[in-house]
């Protein structure tokens, strides 16, 4: 039977479809899932950044406060995870071209940067609580670990599918889901993006 | 219609043999028609949950201080509780699970000739996330110191300092359950637009979709891009709950008043999301039983989208008197008053589709009808309400209460009667006895009135909400017939509903048997038999027109399928 195979020769996500419907529109439905759910995601974040900012506006002394934040480590922590988005890449890269084994070691890579994102972020945290710099000590803090706190769920969750996808990769099974996962990842990643300069560097404020 | 491929076939065979366990089978459930089914019955008990809270406060209102049956007197902090988790209840576990996840479910991939849901586990999945946040839910009830009690939008700082309310674990529970409703509800709403946008059948193209499909989807847009902002508030809420932070606190730097801006910008689109799905079911039945073509496809298509974007730019003016500038004021003003045109476009419509057809007064048309003719006392008044001069006024008084029940209520209930009487032969095989329906429908219809009219002239009398007891007031004292009235009303409107319970559950094992398509509609849903099997269609499926061509000039039947 003509089953449903996608352009890697893997038949996944069309499962269920009996083969009189298999009639697939813009693109696989796990593919649109996954940005669908993106696009609620973003909401979130966006909801949280858009109060810090209008909150922002009426505390110029919230510069003063960023400057305890270590803006080193949040720099190091920000090329980390750009460089596993870049690993991501290439492990997709690597499935693409039918390259199981490198595409094993990329993805390999991309999880243990994760770790080590979320072992700098807890790094930062215990130092700066030891300083006693706590969520309840002013609304920049509360928003800091708010935010900061909500992304690093974000990449244990993304990092949780990474092994997934990771364990399935060397059993050579369910292949196109390194796009979904490598979606999340950049997703992960953007969002720090906003993160970083909204709660590390912008400390010039306090100047005013 | 051509046979099913010798493929197809197989693959079918093997579905209807394949001996599912009763668990897979009615529990566990990977089927999107008994996933909507659980969702259509979960919502029902809802019913009984919140109604009856209703009914102990309206109890209270009309004979303050007196024993409420079942439960006895209840004092100032239970009506609170009551009133809070009666409105959090109707909306988010009655009229968003039976409007949206139950009709939706079941007659979505019906409708644009899929199998099945694209993500049929993540679909079982969303049932059970919701089916526990229900849980944890009614578990909040039992609580040391009781079910949360901030109102149903949970404004801080009555939400955010439990010294407010003495709510302390109810708060968080109610959190957490939501929390737990919108994540099953997202998972619903990307299968919904996953599954129109890419398992259509063959000739489905978009603008053959019935308008209920479109109205789903749209729903679903909506409530994908407005529930982040609230997540983010409720998140920041949690943490002054929790964690001691100051978001909604004006003595740390924060503001009250973005949580209502965080709210409001989901609540507004979110009466959308349970507006536009009943809109849909309305949209099915008029033009079959009125046997015409629906007036104005297209039209009600635009205007749904155009009013979907709209409802993003209304929010405050859910906030004119919390104290916002008036300069901001007049837009919202002006927003909310436009979006009145796109649904008065729909509502034309629907009188336009009636116009000079030959209506069948079956049950489900009468309850369709009633939803519309309802409705609009809910719109008319709705533009009191969006004014800012009229409703610096009407504000948190009784007409607010009235209204938005007006709106809620034909939404909730009549449009998800007029989709079980008409659906109910297709989901169980069935008909539902017509004259029981429609002794149902004269006295929810007419007590719903004796309800709910009174609290429009309580309200224009100045008659505020969340009053404990009204007696305590001597301006009030006027109005106690008024009460009384309505909560008489209100007794007579339960007791109508007992004739449905029992028409329900003798028609399910008794009813008279449908065949595949015994109204004689043209959508596709009526191509597959009564009740589908799992996969849906026996036959192989090509959409040749568009879902609602009624007596076309020339044609021996006066109605068309789909695939014919
Ligand atoms: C069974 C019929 C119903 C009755 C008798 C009823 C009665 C009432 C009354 C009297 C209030 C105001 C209480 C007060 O302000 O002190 C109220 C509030 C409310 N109702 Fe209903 N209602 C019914 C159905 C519904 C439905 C179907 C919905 C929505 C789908 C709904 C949603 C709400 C909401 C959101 C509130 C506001 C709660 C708050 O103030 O926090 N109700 N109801
Ligand atoms: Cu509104």
């Amino acid at each position: 039977m003509n089953e449903q195979k996608n352009r890697w020769g893997v038949s996944g996500g069309e499962r269920y479809l009996p083969p009189t419907l298999a009639r697939v529109g813009l693109c696989p439905p796990w593919r649109m899932g996954i940005w669908w759910f993106l696009g609620s995601e973003v909401v979130v974040f966006g909801g949280l950044i858009a109060s810090y900012i209008l909150y922002r506006f009426h505390h110029p002394e919230w510069g003063v406060e960023a400057a305890h934040t270590l803006s080193s480590i949040g720099a190091i922590n920000t090329v980390v995870l750009l460089t596993s988005s870049l690993t991501m890449i290439l492990a997709h890269h690597r499935v693409e071209g039918k390259e199981l084994a490198g595409a094993i070691r990329f993805l390999g890579v991309t999880i243990l940067l994760g770790c080590l994102f979320l072992g700098f972020k807890s790094y930062e945290y215990h130092h700066e609580i030891k300083n006693g710099f706590v969520p309840a000590r002013s609304l920049f803090w509360s928003f800091y670990y708010l935010m900061t706190g909500l992304h690093a769920l974000h990449v244990i969750g993304g990092q949780v599918a990474n092994l997934v996808v990771w364990q399935g990769l060397r059993k050579g099974r369910s292949l196109h889901r390194i796009e979904s996962v490598g979606i999340y990842w950049h997703f992960v990643d953007v969002v720090w993006i906003f993160l970083f300069p909204l709660l590390y560097l912008a400390s010039s404020g306090g100047v005013r | 219609m051509r046979p099913i491929t010798k493929n197809g076939l197989k693959r079918r065979q093997k579905l209807d043999h394949a001996k599912e366990s009763f668990w897979r089978r009615y529990v566990f459930s990977v089927d999107h028609k008994m996933i909507g089914k659980q969702y259509l019955i979960t919502g029902l008990l809802m019913t009984l949950v919140g109604g009856f809270l209703a009914f102990s406060f309206r109890h209270q209102l009309a004979w303050p201080g007196e024993s409420v049956p079942l439960i006895g007197p209840i004092g100032p902090d239970q009506y609170n509780a009551f009133v809070t988790m009666h409105g959090t209840i109707m909306v988010f576990w009655v009229a968003m699970p039976i409007l949206l996840s139950g009709f939706g479910n079941f007659l979505l991939p019906l409708m644009v000739g899929a199998p099945d849901m694209a993500f049929p586990r993540l679909n079982g999945m969303s049932y059970w996330v919701f089916f526990l946040s229900t849980v944890v839910l009614i578990a909040s009830f039992f609580v040391p110191g009781g079910a949360a009690s901030g109102g149903w939008t949970s404004y801080p700082p009555l939400s955010a300092e439990p010294g407010y309310t003495g709510v302390f674990w109810g708060g968080h529970l109610w959190i957490l359950a939501v929390a737990l409703e919108f994540t099953s509800m997202l998972m619903g709403g990307i299968n919904f637009l996953t599954t129109t946008i890419s398992m259509r059948a063959k000739g489905m193209s978009f603008f053959r979709l019935p308008i209920f499909v479109w109205m789903i989807n749209i729903a679903s847009l909506l409530f994908l891009f407005s529930v982040g902002p609230l997540i983010a508030g409720a998140l920041m809420l949690l943490a002054d709950r929790l964690l001691g932070t100051g978001f909604y606190l004006p003595a740390s730097g924060g503001d009250p008043l973005l949580f209502q801006h965080l709210f409001w910008f989901f609540g507004h689109p979110e009466v959308y999301v349970l507006l536009l799905p009943s809109l849909g079911i309305l949209a099915e039945i008029f033009p079959v039983f009125s046997r015409k073509p629906l007036f104005g496809y297209k039209a009600i298509i635009y205007s749904t989208i155009v009013a979907g974007i709209l409802s993003f730019l209304v929010w405050a003016h859910h906030q004119f008197i919390s104290g916002i500038d008036p300069r901001l004021a007049a837009p919202f003003s002006v927003t909310t008053i436009l979006i009145s045109v796109p649904f008065a476009i729909m509502l034309f419509a629907f009188i336009a589709t009636l116009w000079r057809g030959s209506i069948q007064f079956s049950t489900g048309m009468l309850f369709a009808l009633g939803m519309i003719a309802e409705f609009m006392v809910g719109g008319v008044t709705g533009i009191f309400n969006g004014s800012s001069a009229a409703d610096i006024y009407l504000h948190d008084t009784y007409f607010v209460v009235a209204h938005f029940h007006f709106t809620l209520f034909p939404v909730t209930f009549l449009g998800a009667f007029a989709g079980i009487y008409y659906w109910f032969p297709k989901m169980v095989g069935r008909f539902l006895n017509e004259t029981w329906g429609k002794v149902h429908f004269w006295v929810t219809t007419l007590s719903f009135n004796v309800v709910f009219l009174p609290m429009f002239v309580m309200g224009l009398a100045g008659h505020q909400r969340r009053i404990f007891d009204p007696t305590l007031f001597d301006y009030l004292q006027k109005h106690q017939y008024l009460h009384v009235i309505a909560t008489i009303g209100m007794m007579v409107m339960f007791a109508g509903q007992i004739p449905f319970v029992i028409n329900f559950v003798v028609s399910l094992f008794r009813g008279r048997r449908a065949d595949r398509n015994p109204w004689s509609a043209a959508t596709l849903e009526w191509v597959a038999p009564s009740p589908p099997g799992h996969g849906n269609f026996d036959t192989e499926l090509r959409v040749v027109r568009g879902p609602y061509e009624y007596s076309l000039p020339g044609q021996q039947k006066d109605w068309l399928g789909q695939t014919e």
